[in-house]
This record gives C-alpha cells, structure tokens and sequence, in this order.
C-alpha cells in the first residue's frame, strides 16, 4: 500500500478547519491524517478533552461525518455501543451499510480515567480503532500531569520548585498494556511521519476487531513550544527513539517501523520545550541523565522484543 | 395469556426476551443480577437476536446504551444501587441526549454501610436525573410496566429514558402468580422501531454530545424539561392502551379505598400494598382510611395526586429513603410541594422507613395509622417528621 497524497487532497475532507485548536496544534494533525484513509461510512467517538471541545462548539461542527461525544472516561465503551448497535441491526436485518468505527481520546482519557473502558472494550473484541491523541498531560484543563507525562517533566500539578523538579516517577507503557489485551493491532505513530501514520491507520481499519493506535501530539501551550515548531517536534520524538514507530499485532509478532540513521541525543527533542527547560540546567544533570537512561533502555528492550518475536 | 409463577427478576428476564431489543448492555449485582443471567442464557440459546454486551462496569453498561441508543438501536439495561450510582454521569447523558434507553432499577440500599437489601436510596438519588421514574407494587406490575416503558420512552412527545424501579428481594425474588402476554401481543404493542436521528444514516451525519455554552444550554435543558412534562399524558394514555389489550389499566396514581377517606397513606412501590391491609383493618374499626400510591414518580403526576387525594384531612407519608438534612424524605417534600401549590391544607407527616432492607411491620405501620387518625380529630400532634421501626436510642 502507498499512500498517494494527489489523491487524498481531492477528498472531501471529513475533518475540517475552522475548528478552535491551537495554531500549530498537533491533535489536528493527526485528526485529518486519521480522516484522510476513512472511505467507509464511518462514526467518531470523541472523548471530552482538546479535540472535542475545539471541533463540536455548538451549533458548529468540523466534522462531516456522524460523530458522538458522550464523557471523559468512555470513549471506548461509547463506541462500543454504536458498534453493537451497528451489529444488531445488521443482524436484525435492518441495516446494510459496512461501517467502521474511530475513537479519538487524548491520554488523560485513555492512560488515566478511560483505561478501564478501554481495556474493557478491546478485551470484548468490539470492531473500532482507538487513536490516543497523546500530549502527555491534562491539557485541555491547563497542563497538570498524567499517567503518560514523562519523568521529571513540568507540569502545573507537578512544578519545578527547589524540594521536587518535575513529576516524580515514570509514564505507563499504554502501548504495551493494550498490546498485553492480544488484540489484533497495536501501534505508536507520530504525525511527523505522516506516511507511516497513515498507514498505520488504514490496517487498523481493515480489522474487523479492535485496534490501538498510540500517536504522540505536540502540545503548543503544554509542552510551551513555537506553532512552527510542532512537527519538527513529532520528528524529533521519533528521531531522538523517545517515542519509537512500531507495530505489534496479536499481542506478538513486533515490528519497528523505523529505525533512525543516527539516534539523536534526547537533548534535541528537549530543548526546544519548556516543560523540559530545567533539565538543562546543570544541577539538575542526573535529572536528563536518568530520562536518556530510560530511553536507551526502552529502545534497546523494544528492539529485543522484536528481534525475538514470532514472525 | 399464559399464567406463571414467577419472580419479578424472571419476569422482566422474559419481557427482554419478547421485546427483543437491539442492544442489551449490563454488569451483574444483587439483586439485578438473574435478569441478566437469564437474559444472557436466552442470547446463548438464539432465542434472541439481541447484542448482549457484558461489559466491565456500569459506567460501561450505561455508555453503551448511550452510544447504541445515539446509533439508532433500541436498548435495554438493569441494575440495582451502587451500580446505578456508578452511571451517574451516564444517566444525565441518556436523558440530556434523549435517548429512549429502559432500565430494570432493582431498588437496594446505597453503601455506606454496604448492604444488599431493599430501599429507594437509589433511585432517589436520581430522581432530577431526567429519566421518567416509575414504581411498582408487585411483580405483575413489573411486568406490564416493562413492557409499557418503551412505547413511553419512545414516543415522539417524549423521547426520554425510563427507569422501571422494583423492590430488591421483597418483589424481585419472591415467586408471584403473573399473567403474561404472548410474544405476538407484546410485540404488537411496542411496535417496531425507528429511531429519529440515527448516527448510523450515512445520508444524514449528526452529532451527538456537542459542547453548548451559555448561548444554548439553558433553551437544550428546558426543551427537556418540557418533554418530561409532556410524558404525563403519555404514560397515562399507554397504561389505559395497555389495559385495553391486557384487562388491567394504569393511570398515574393507584388508589386504594380513597374514595370516602378521611387518613390516608402514601408510599411507593411494596409498601402500599401491606398499608392497603392496614388500611382495611382500620376500615373494620370504623376508621375511614385510604392509601395511595404514586405510580410515577419523575415526572410527579401532582394532579392526580391532588384528585386522589380528594377530601382527606390528614396525610402520612412513608419514604423508603432519607434526603439526609432536608427534613422531609422525598415523597413527602414532592408531595408537599403539590399540596403547597394548589393550596390544600391536608395535614402531611412524614416517616422515613425500611432502609437496607428493615422490615416494616404491620404493628408500626398501623400505629402510624392511627396517630394520623387522632391527629385528625385533634387529639394528638405527631411530628411532622421521623423514623419507623428504628432504635430510638
């Protein structure tokens, strides 16, 4: 498969401008990478956060396709609804039409409130691709931290003071524990590597199962960087292995989608983000020490994993 | 018509299976927990072609019922306390969505302390969750509202979910004489469904669950107010629709001996029938008591209340749940806000009774009775608000 993007730009967009995000914002990036590869009838569920709030202020939308946005802790489980429903009618012989199903959920609502729901639903093996928009922290209600937010980085509910710098502790591996669920498709992606992305996106909908796809969003306000800045960003993540491209169907068979030429030093993707701004300095150097250690580490664990699974 | 023994729980299990929802989405706890074993067992052996989804909590359950429901689906769910408490947010959702969901609400304590037993703590709790409440005295009741519930919350004026509230244990496990209707009648009588604004219209996309400032959210709340209003004439027209096809109507309030009533107790669901026994007692001591029993409860049918009621002078109240720190349990405040509004000044006690499952027994009962008696001739001044059958120190 090659996605061809002469092709794409003569879509009807699904997912339109003139929504509220940030200038820059990388959530819809990746909402219109996402929409791009839909050519079946399809219904969104959108979690409450950033891409909810900025797409549906009524009595606007920028969504032209059928969409439902229900609580913050079930995205999964509302969409899992309109599946079932989508089944029975099918089965009741009242409904004709092969529909595909797409939740977008920010990592507030997917790593910390909605994990439940989630892990509920791709358990169930309900038929829909759950896209986690992830910014690494409550954004959408001012920047405090969550489960997915890196160690040591700012936040407003983890400031840098002279007794604690940054959040304690580590993020989850939310890939990993969906990937645990043994579900037919599992993925991280980044909308600076759009192409992957989107392939990403067009395999998870052939599933007729449940699929995860965990895509890292730059955050303008949050991670306090440049609207020019944002892909370069979703690069960098990739390009420095903080956020490795890979792919992992059925629970086992594990594949890195990308390997950088030259894995760049973490300080890169770093730099140009304020959340991380005291980790340059030089009393705080064990700090950026410990975080390029872990993510050596889970570079090196990842390829082990794949290197060593079940083709 | 067939005739069965059978426990309110199994009759509702069997309603499922005539309805024959799209969608049924629910999690298991006691005392709900055979309407979805049964259910379930019915899904197994294709007698139904109903999704069942058995999800992993009732946040979940009430989240499907939404997204099925917003998708064009006719859905059904159970449950009972602290899972109705754990849909909170979810209920308020279906209701503000309008969204015609039917829920089995199997009334049991709210923890804590936990216990599994029978009030209407609940419920209660829900009450301003806009869903139409209704309460049933005994498991033929559960059934015939069951199936009434969804012609009511589907019907164009409305277009509300309903709760279809039952006693834990006393109603839901005790084995009662129901009569049932075949599945040609049953069916017949819901009709089929077509839901109004379907996610799943290719055609025609909409959006459910939109975020609404102040400019709209205020005419979004009152359109929904004014629907609940507009489900009075509604389940009053389909509980006489459905005597018509079945021999026993509904209206909106059951009265019992209420018409030369002089006292009169009010309470919901079990209870008014053991008063009724109470109120006959008196009857044959020359006393003139009645009982009535509101039947719906959200929206609060205060006219028919107020017509029941007629020409009473003194009424007691019996809630089987505590608004803690209002100082007057649910009922009675509703009530006495309707006897309030029309000017009435019928005498109104208050007795809070029967939480986590305590007895009420015939001896309290018709004490209660009768200080409402010689508080109508002047002779005694009860309070205006306590506790029957608790220890008192």
């Amino acid at each position: 498969m090659v996605i061809k993007l002469r092709e794409i730009s003569k879509k009807k967009p699904l997912f339109t401008g003139g929504h509220r995000l940030c200038a820059g914002c990388g959530a819809a990036v990746i909402a219109r990478q996402v929409m791009n590869m839909v050519d079946e009838p399809v219904v969104i569920g959108n979690g409450t956060g950033c891409l909810e709030v900025t797409t549906s202020i009524y009595p606007f939308s920028s969504w032209n396709v059928s969409w439902i946005h229900s609580a913050f802790p079930n995205t999964a489980s509302t969409i899992a609804g309109v599946e079932s429903a989508w089944r029975a009618l099918r089965d009741f012989g009242e409904m004709k039409d092969n529909y595909r199903f797409i939740a977008f959920a920010g990592d507030g609502g997917t790593y910390d409130i909605g994990l439940q729901a989630l892990s509920g639903a791709i358990e169930r093996g309900h038929r829909f691709l759950y896209v986690c928009y992830n910014n690494q922290a409550y954004m959408n209600t001012g920047y405090q931290r969550s489960g997915a937010t890196p160690a040591s980085s700012w936040s407003s509910t983890t400031p840098v003071g002279t007794k604690q710098k940054g959040k304690p502790g580590r993020s989850k591996d939310l890939t990993a524990i969906t990937a645990a669920h043994k579900i037919p498709y599992v993925a991280q992606a980044s909308p600076g590597f759009w192409n992957d992305l989107m392939l990403k996106v067009e395999r998870a909908l052939q599933i007729d199962g449940p699929s995860f796809i965990n895509v890292i969003q730059p955050c303008i306000p949050g991670w306090g960087i440049l609207p020019r800045d944002s892909m370069r960003l979703a690069k960098l993540a990739v390009d420095t292995c903080y956020w490795p491209l890979y792919e992992i169907i059925d629970g086992r068979e594990c594949t890195i989608n990308y390997h950088p030429k030259q894995k760049l030093p973490l300080t890169e993707f770093l730099s140009l983000q304020k959340r991380f701004k005291h980790l340059l300095k030089d009393e705080n150097r064990a700090l950026l020490e410990e975080l390029q250690a872990e993510v050596d580490t889970d570079w090196e664990m990842l390829m082990m994993r794949c290197v060593g699974s079940l083709r | 018509m067939r005739v069965v023994a059978e426990t309110a729980n199994g009759a509702v299990a069997e309603a499922m299976r005539q309805i024959e929802p799209h969608v049924v989405a629910a999690y298991p706890i006691t005392p709900q927990t055979e309407v979805v074993e049964e259910f379930a067992g019915y899904v197994s052996d294709g007698r139904v072609r109903t999704r069942f989804v058995p999800v992993e909590s009732e946040h979940s359950a009430m989240s499907i019922c939404v997204g099925a429901s917003a998708a064009g689906a006719r859905v059904i769910t159970a449950t009972s306390s602290q899972g109705l408490a754990y849909m909170w947010e979810m209920l308020y959702i279906a209701s503000g969505n309008r969204l015609p969901i039917v829920m089995a609400l199997v009334n049991r304590a709210l923890s804590a302390p936990i216990n599994i037993h029978c009030d209407h703590s609940d419920s209660m709790g829900a009450r301003d969750s806009g869903w139409i409440q209704i309460y049933c005295r005994d498991a033929q009741e559960v059934y015939d509202t069951f199936i009434q519930a969804l012609p009511i919350a589907e019907h164009e004026d409305v277009r509300l979910p309903v709760m279809v509230c039952y006693d834990g244990f006393i109603v839901s496990h005790s084995l009662a004489r129901i009569e049932m209707m075949t599945d040609e009648r049953v069916r017949d009588f819901i009709g089929s469904y077509k839901a109004v604004y379907p996610l799943l219209d290719r055609d025609h996309p909409v959006i459910y669950g939109p975020l609404v400032l102040y400019d709209y959210y205020m005419e979004f709340k009152r359109q929904q107010a004014e629907a609940m209003n507009r489900a009075l004439e509604v389940v009053f027209e389909i509980g006489k629709r459905f005597g018509k096809i079945s021999g026993r109507s509904y209206g909106l309030v059951s009265s019992y001996r209420m018409e030369d009533a002089d006292i009169a107790l009010a309470a919901l669901s079990s209870t008014a029938r053991t008063a009724e026994v109470i109120a006959d007692e008196l009857r044959d001591q020359g006393i003139r008591a009645g009982v009535i029993s509101p039947r719906l409860f959200r929206p609060f049918p205060a006219k028919a209340l107020l017509q029941a009621l007629g020409g009473i002078k003194v009424l007691g109240v019996l809630d089987r749940a505590d608004s803690i720190g209002a100082g007057m349990a649910p009922l009675a405040a509703d009530i006495g806000a309707a006897l309030q509004s029309a000017g009435s000044n019928i005498r109104l006690y208050n007795r809070v009774y029967g939480l986590g499952g305590r007895d009420l027994t015939l001896s309290d009962l018709k004490s209660f009775f009768l200080s409402l008696e010689r508080a109508g001739q002047g002779k005694e001044m009860p309070a205006h608000f306590g506790y029957l059958g608790v220890r008192e120190d």
